[in-house]
Formats: C-alpha cells, sequence, structure tokens
C-alpha cells in the first residue's frame, strides 16, 4: 500500500497518542479506554449503517453478548458458574495471575467467536428485513437479548454478574485493559481499511446503492450481507469482554445491552463524523465522546435531553457528517473526481433535443 | 436453433387486473428479438416474470431448456439471464469503474473472491467496456452524476460486463438524444454478433425496434395479440389499431 | 411451568386473564390506530408514541394530584396532547416527511430520548397511577376479580374509537385526511393543504395517544420510561394486522393483550418486557415468510 506524507503523519500522530495516553493523562485511562471502544462502536456500525446502507439499532447485541460470554468463561475457568452466581458474591473469586489472564484471554477468544456464532445464526432471520423493519427488527433482538438475559439466573439474573478482579493494582489494571482497547480499535481499523478495498467493499456499497439492482445482477447480497455482520459482531464481542472487565460488574440492562443509550451512540456517532467513510466514524466518536466527558457533568440531568435533541438535529440537517460536508466542499481532496463539463451540460443538450 | 427462453402459459394478475394473459412465446438463441405493445400492455411485468422478480400464478418459464419459475432473482441472474430496468438503475454513489467491477459475474464466487481485489485484466476489461459506450472519459466520476443518457449507457454496460448469455432489455433508447440513438442501435448490434449475446427487447420507438429486431412479439391489454418479423408486424392491422386505434402506422 | 399447570386445573384464572388482555389489549388498539394513520398517511414511523400515551398518563395523573378526577383527565389531555402534537410537527416532523425511512425513524427516535427524559426530569422515575376511587368487585364465586375502572376504560375506549372513526368517515377533514393517504399528489391538485393534513393528522395521533394514556394510568401505571414498551406494542400490532385494516388491528390488539398476560403469568412479571419484544421479533419474523413466498422483502 502507498502511502502519501500526509497520511503516514496522520497515523503516527494517532499511534503516538494511543500509545502515550494512559502516560500523559494517567487520571484519564478508563476514559481513554472508552474513547477507543466508541471508536470501534462507530466503525463497526458503518460498515452497517454507512457502507452497507443497513441501519442497525441493534449491534449492542453483540457487546453484551460478549461480555457476558467473556464473564462466564472467566469463571468457568475454576469456578461453578451457577453457584457463583447463587450465591450473589459470597463465592469469592481468587486467582494466581496466571489463573487471571489464562482466563481472560479465553473469554475473549470465546467472546469473538460466540458473537461470530450469533451473527450467523441471527443475520439468516434479521436479513429478510429491510429498511425500517430491519431497524426496528434489531432493536427488538438486542432489547429481547437484555430482557431475556435478565430473567437468567445462571448468569446472575436482574442482579448481574461480577468478574474477577484484576490481580493488581487498579491503576495497572485500568492501564492493562488500555492496552487491549487501543490495539483492538486500531486492529478493527486495519481490518477494515483491507476489507474495503476488495470485492466485499464494493459489493456492500452496491447493495447500499440499490440493493435490488445487485441482486438482479447476480450478487450473493445474503452472504455479503451476513458476513458484514459477522465482522461488526467479531470486534464488537471482544470489546464488550473488555468493556466488561474494566467495568466488573456487568449488569444486563445498564451495562451489557444499553440498547437506548450506547447502541444509539454509534448510529449519532458515525452520522457525525461522516458515515460511509474510513475515517468519519473515528472523527464523529471522538469528537462526540469529548464533548460527552465534558459537558455532561454539568449539565445535571438534562444530558439525555441534549442528546436527544443533538440526534434530531444530525438527522434532520447534518447528515453527511463532517466528513461529508468536507467533501462536498473539496472533492478533490478526497480523490473524488469532478467534471464541471458533465452532467448539467449533456443533460441541457439532451434536453434541448 | 434452440431457444434460450421459452415462456409457456404464463400468467400473472395483480389483484383484479391480468398483467399478463397466459403469454406462450420463444427468444431463440442467438438472435434479437423485440416485444412492442401499448402502454401497460404487460410488457415490463413479463419482463419480471421472467426474471423472478414476483412469481407467477400459472405457466412455466424456461433458460436453456431448465425450468426457472420458482428460481430467484439473484439466482436466475447468476445463470446468465440479466435485464436492465426501464428507470436504469446503477450504483449511485460508486464511480463508473467500481460500478464495472462489481458487475462481474458472480456466478462462480467462492468465499476467496469475495475478499480479492480486482485483477488487472477485469480492470481493463471494463475500461474497454466503458470505452465501447463512449464512457471512458467519465470513467472516474460518481455515476449519480451522470446525465439519464450516459447512466443508460452505463448500465448497458455494466450488463455487458457481467458476461450474459441472455439480455432482456427495457426501452433501452427512452430519454436518449436522438441523435446518439443510431450509435446505441449499432452497440447493440455489435453485443449480439460479436459478444453473442442473446437480446430481447422491449420498445416504444418503432424505427428501433424495427429495424434492431429480427422477431418481434405484440402485447395487448396482457394478451399476446401478434407475432412476426417487423415487415409483418408494421403492416398487422391489429398492431396498428391497438396502438392508434385507427391510425397508420407511418415509419420515416 | 408450575403457572401453566395452575391454569390448566383452575381454568377461572384464564377469564382473569382474559379479562384482564382485553382491558388492556382494547387501549393498544387505541394507540396502534394513531400510529397506523401517521404510517399510512406520511409514512412516518412515529418512534416516540408510546412517549405521547405516557404524557397522556401524566396529564391525568397529574390532576388526580390536584384533586381532580382523572375523567377530566380525558378531555384535557386530549385538547394539550393535540396540541403538543401540531407543535412537534411543525418543528420537527414536517423536516422528515418525504425523506427517508431512517430519517424519519431516527428523528422520532431522538424525539423520544428527549420526551422519556424530560419527564423524568419533571415527575421523577417512580411509577405512579391516577387513583380513580373505583371499586374492585369479584365474580364467578370470588376467583376473578374485575376492577369497575378497567370496564369503564374499556367503554371509554371505545367511545373514543367509535368518535374517532366517526370523524374520520364523514368530517371533512377526515375524507381529506384518507385522501391524502392515498395520494397525496391528486390530494394536493384537488385544493386540499396536504400541510395542514399532515399537522392534524399528527395531532390527531396525538390526542389519541393522550387518550389511551389517560386511561392507563387509571388502570395499570405510568413511569417515564414505559413509552419504548408501548411504542413497540404499537408497531407490533401495525406490523401484524397491515395499514388500514381496521378489524385486523383491533384483533392484534387484543392478542397482543392476551399475549402478555398469560405470558406475564406463566414466565413470571419480570417476563413482560421481553413478551412485548419477542412478539416484535416473531411479527417481523412471521411478516418475513409470508412476503418470501411473494418473493420480496419486508421492505
Amino acid at each position: 500500500m502507498k502511502f502519501s506524507q500526509a497520511q503516514v503523519a496522520g497515523y503516527a500522530a494517532v499511534l503516538a497518542f494511543g500509545i502515550a495516553g494512559p502516560f500523559l493523562f494517567p487520571a484519564y485511562t478508563i476514559q481513554l479506554s472508552v474513547l477507543w471502544i466508541m471508536i470501534l462502536f462507530a466503525l463497526t456500525w458503518d460498515t452497517m449503517g454507512g457502507q452497507m446502507g443497513y441501519n442497525s439499532l441493534g449491534n449492542i447485541l453483540f457487546f453484551g453478548a460478549g461480555m457476558y460470554i467473556c464473564a462466564i468463561v472467566q469463571i468457568a475457568w475454576a469456578y461453578d458458574v451457577a453457584a457463583y452466581t447463587s450465591h450473589a458474591g459470597a463465592v469469592k473469586i481468587d486467582y494466581t495471575p496466571e489463573q487471571y489472564f489464562s482466563s481472560l484471554g479465553a473469554g475473549l477468544v470465546a467472546a469473538g467467536v460466540g458473537s461470530v456464532v450469533f451473527a450467523l445464526i441471527f443475520g439468516r432471520i434479521v436479513f429478510g428485513l429491510r429498511g425500517p423493519y430491519f431497524a426496528i427488527g434489531t432493536l427488538g433482538v438486542a432489547l429481547a437479548a437484555g430482557e431475556l438475559v435478565g430473567t437468567w439466573d445462571y448468569v446472575g439474573g436482574g442482579g448481574g454478574i461480577t468478574v474477577p478482579f484484576y490481580p493488581g493494582e487498579a491503576t495497572a489494571g485500568s492501564t492493562f485493559f488500555y492496552f487491549l482497547c487501543f490495539p483492538l480499535a486500531v486492529a478493527s481499523f486495519i481490518f477494515l481499511k483491507w476489507l474495503y478495498s476488495t470485492r466485499f467493499g464494493l459489493a456492500i456499497n452496491a447493495i447500499r446503492d440499490d440493493e435490488e439492482k445487485a441482486e438482479a445482477m447476480g450478487i450473493h447480497t445474503l452472504r455479503y450481507k451476513v458476513l458484514a455482520w459477522t465482522t461488526s459482531a467479531f470486534f464488537l464481542g471482544i470489546s464488550g469482554g473488555i468493556f466488561g472487565n474494566i467495568v466488573g460488574f456487568i449488569e444486563p440492562l445498564e451495562v451489557a445491552f444499553p440498547t437506548v443509550t450506547f447502541g444509539i451512540f454509534m448510529v449519532v456517532m458515525s452520522l457525525l463524523g461522516g458515515k460511509g467513510t474510513l475515517w468519519g466514524p473515528v472523527l464523529g466518536a471522538t469528537v462526540f465522546h469529548l464533548i460527552k466527558e465534558t459537558t455532561w457533568t454539568y449539565m445535571l440531568g438534562w444530558q439525555w435531553v441534549a442528546l436527544g435533541a443533538l440526534i434530531i438535529i444530525i438527522v434532520i440537517f447534518f447528515q453527511q457528517g463532517i466528513l461529508g460536508w468536507a467533501q462536498e466542499k473539496w472533492p478533490e481532496k478526497f480523490g473524488i473526481v469532478v467534471d464541471e463539463d458533465t452532467s448539467a451540460e449533456d443533460s441541457r443538450r439532451e434536453a434541448a433535443e | 436453433m434452440s431457444e434460450m427462453i421459452e415462456i409457456e402459459g404464463v400468467t400473472k394478475a395483480f389483484g383484479g387486473i391480468v398483467a399478463n394473459d397466459n403469454i406462450t412465446l420463444d427468444v431463440p438463441e442467438g438472435r434479437i428479438t423485440g416485444l412492442i405493445g401499448p402502454n401497460g400492455s404487460g410488457k415490463t411485468t413479463l419482463f419480471n416474470s421472467i426474471v423472478g422478480y414476483h412469481p407467477i400464478d400459472s405457466g412455466s418459464v424456461r433458460f436453456e431448456g431448465k425450468e426457472i419459475s420458482k428460481l430467484r432473482v439473484p439466482g436466475i441472474a447468476r445463470l446468465g439471464l440479466l435485464r436492465t430496468f426501464q428507470q436504469t438503475r446503477i450504483y449511485s454513489k460508486m464511480d463508473c469503474v467500481h460500478n464495472m467491477l462489481i458487475s462481474v459475474s458472480h456466478r462462480h464466487e467462492g468465499v476467496r473472491d469475495m475478499f480479492s481485489k480486482y485483477s488487472p485484466e477485469v480492470t481493463e476489461r471494463a475500461e474497454a467496456l466503458l470505452e465501447y459506450v463512449g464512457l471512458y472519459q467519465k470513467r472516474r466520476l460518481i455515476s449519480g452524476d451522470l446525465s439519464f443518457g450516459q447512466q443508460k449507457l452505463l448500465e448497458f454496460a455494466m450488463a455487458l460486463m457481467n458476461e450474459p448469455r441472455v439480455l432482456l432489455l427495457d426501452e433501452p433508447t427512452a430519454g436518449i438524444n436522438p441523435t446518439l440513438i443510431n450509435g446505441l442501435i449499432d452497440r447493440l448490434k455489435r453485443a449480439n454478433q460479436e459478444m453473442g449475446v442473446t437480446l430481447f427487447v422491449i420498445e416504444h420507438n418503432m424505427p428501433v425496434i424495427m429495424n434492431l429486431a429480427e422477431h418481434i412479439y405484440c402485447l395487448a391489454n396482457g394478451r399476446l395479440l401478434a407475432e412476426g418479423p417487423p415487415e409483418k408486424i408494421q403492416k398487422d392491422q391489429r398492431v396498428i389499431d391497438a396502438y392508434l386505434g385507427g391510425h397508420s402506422l407511418e415509419l420515416h | 411451568m408450575n403457572n401453566l399447570m395452575i391454569l390448566v386445573q383452575a381454568p377461572v384464572i384464564n377469564v382473569q386473564l382474559l379479562l384482564d388482555g382485553f382491558f388492556i389489549g382494547a387501549i393498544f388498539a387505541l394507540a396502534a390506530y394513531g400510529l397506523a394513520l401517521v404510517w399510512g398517511v406520511m409514512n412516518v414511523k412515529n418512534l416516540c408514541q408510546g412517549d405521547f400515551v405516557i404524557m397522556g398518563g401524566y396529564i391525568a395523573w397529574w390532576l388526580s394530584t390536584m384533586g381532580i378526577h382523572p375523567f377530566w383527565g380525558l378531555p384535557v389531555a386530549m385538547v394539550v396532547m393535540f396540541g403538543f402534537g401540531w407543535f412537534i410537527y411543525r418543528i420537527i416532523i414536517r423536516r422528515v416527511v418525504g425523506r427517508d425511512m431512517f430519517t424519519s425513524l431516527l428523528a422520532t427516535f431522538g424525539l423520544a430520548i428527549v420526551l422519556q427524559q424530560l419527564l423524568n426530569l419533571a415527575f421523577g422515575p417512580e411509577v405512579q397511577t391516577a387513583e380513580s376511587g373505583f371499586e374492585v368487585r369479584s365474580i364467578l364465586g370470588g376467583m376473578v376479580t374485575v376492577a369497575d375502572i378497567k370496564f369503564i376504560a374499556f367503554v371509554l375506549t371505545v367511545v373514543i374509537a367509535g368518535i374517532v372513526v366517526t370523524f374520520m368517515r364523514y368530517s371533512r377533514m377526515g375524507q381529506a385526511i384518507r385522501a391524502t393517504a392515498q395520494d397525496a399528489r391528486a390530494a394536493k391538485v384537488m385544493g386540499i393543504d396536504t400541510e395542514r393534513v399532515y399537522a392534524f393528522t399528527y395531532a390527531l395521533n396525538a390526542a389519541i395517544c393522550g387518550a389511551a394514556g389517560v386511561l392507563i394510568s387509571m388502570i395499570w401505571v405510568i413511569q417515564p420510561f414505559f413509552g419504548m414498551a408501548y411504542s413497540i406494542r404499537a408497531f407490533v400490532i401495525v406490523t401484524a394486522a397491515g395499514l388500514g385494516n381496521l378489524p385486523g388491528v383491533i384483533a392484534a390488539a387484543l392478542g397482543l393483550g392476551f399475549a402478555e398476560q398469560f405470558g406475564g403469568f406463566i414466565l413470571g412479571a419480570e417476563f413482560q418486557q421481553a413478551i412485548v419484544v419477542g412478539a416484535l421479533v416473531l411479527v417481523l419474523i412471521v411478516r418475513q415468510v409470508q412476503q418470501g413466498r411473494r418473493r420480496q422483502a419486508v421492505v
């Protein structure tokens, strides 16, 4: 791959910030971890919504699924899960560092794999729906997951489940998990960058632009749709596993499946930055997270009202997002070819005859 | 000479309206066949019935001898039966070259192909076809920014890119600048002769279809009214009446 | 599954559940009708439907805290919500009519969030009921209890529904609405002010929801975040019945009411929300299968 100087500088800056972040701002390590997760949220949502035109309101399903799967594997590594959850905290998990890290590693792998399996299963169900039915259908599946998990005593039911504690100091733990979030986000970016450059990228764009045309041209649309969702599911699942460990205590509706909050943030961040691009979601997530972290503490209960209003405003007035707006103003900088001597003139000529 | 598409007794009704009423016709291989008829006679519905856009109420549709009336659109397309749309459909946010690249045949697409980049040969073929329809200069433009006529040409090029066995064209000259129509007819004929693509063409432009097609079917009110070579159809009183209600079909 | 055995062994409890499901289902039908109205006329999938319902409920509750009987909430809520609906149409909805589906969906979703949170700030997160002071009587040998208020609410639901349907059929505005729903462009050509029709339709929907909310607040409970569940219920019913199918809406709404009551009894109260959402997923799957036979996707 060839990169221009500006691009190399850009990537280097991001990577440098990523690596140095927790050391420059140690008090904000957890917020920085969340930032990387938000970037991952936006990127994976954009694969569905921006690149493929399938606006999923339920991607958070995989986040929660991964979170629970990871937690279960971590606990089951040496303990009986049912006994642990039924004693509501009376059973304490005591892991040696070796046990902790192996269970965590296995848990994260399981989270990714498990989410992929869910995507394959639910994908077949959900991709017969289009447009608003798809959006509401995915919303329904995510809400249902949160509700049902809340009734499942094996994983602690509505009371939630506590993951094993990090074997070490809290700050060391935060830094450790930061260095799981950051590379995961970067990995998802690199993966998607590659993916969009292959036939897969063109196919999902074709589905977005005109799915019936894509079908009429013989494209295996169902295959592409399910696989696209699967890639999102994989990264979301692992991020869920990590986040569960950062928070420590997993509650089904608030932490694992926050459909109406984080589930919708995904959409807003991508729209804000510019959907259908690689950097748009990254930009949107960063801006959104920054604004949220700095203003919310001052909003005294009005922050959610502000969020709802923000969604309305973006959706109505600014749907192209920051990058979309920039692309319209300076198309050449983005490699878009605009030929002044085209359409308008030809159309006039054609109409005149 | 074998039949590419055999339609037998195809009937399709929407609610109370019978759009296709017991239609039987053949599209011979390697030839250009025309489909004409006044507005509302069921031509596009027949195309939709053939390509699997909706299920038919009764009858059979055979493509290269194989019954396809129960198959779905993508599957039928992968067999090599393509259609273009009356309203001209392309991937409007992608540039012309990308429109072409994704239009390759997906018949033998395996999982590895899904993640492959496009080979130089494929890109060359795409650009050659764009050149063929006169869009090479515009190949890097976003296709949604093209004029209507240019989009129609792009759609045609995309269809050829797919290497179809037969192409169903729905009013290919509608909305095209009259001075460019001859060029399009020429390209259609060349696609048929040089690339061996069977064509089945719906047309309203009488001079065009009489020039282009070797055999023509005329629909009216959902039924097959008449068929024959252009010379015969032109003079068929039933066809004239169906179109103009009594006035003669003057052809210049 | 113990509860299932109880149902079999004591059939009388089925009657209780049926009655409760019936009464609440009727109110669901009101909200669903409003959703179908907005959907059919403007092609807007109003995701804040449930929040309009809850708002109506709070109006009735607030009146009751001031010593006014919540029945007065009906006319008050309908008028207030009508005005509110008109206002919302003018500032938000009219900008999303005619745009793509996702825009209107997300915009109403954002609105739902705003409304929920405002209600939360105003009234707090506790569940409330508007006290209507009616008796609870038992029938069938004491095994079945019928709260008088539920029966009264049912009668009121029918009355309101009757008024709305009559209005739609015989009034000029009602006819204008139906004309616009069939073909907006033709309606405009005929001189109908479609903007006014849209605003009126949306406001009427808000009023209907408000009325439903008043009834709900009297026979059940309201809470700022219950709105989403009502939106989903309305969506389930409309999807199952199809637009323009009033008997279907009623049947589907009652069916949902029954399903919730029976499901809640058999599986447990904590499953209530899951049942609503589960119904949604089920309805969408069934619809897919149906459309699949016509070789179409659910669009």
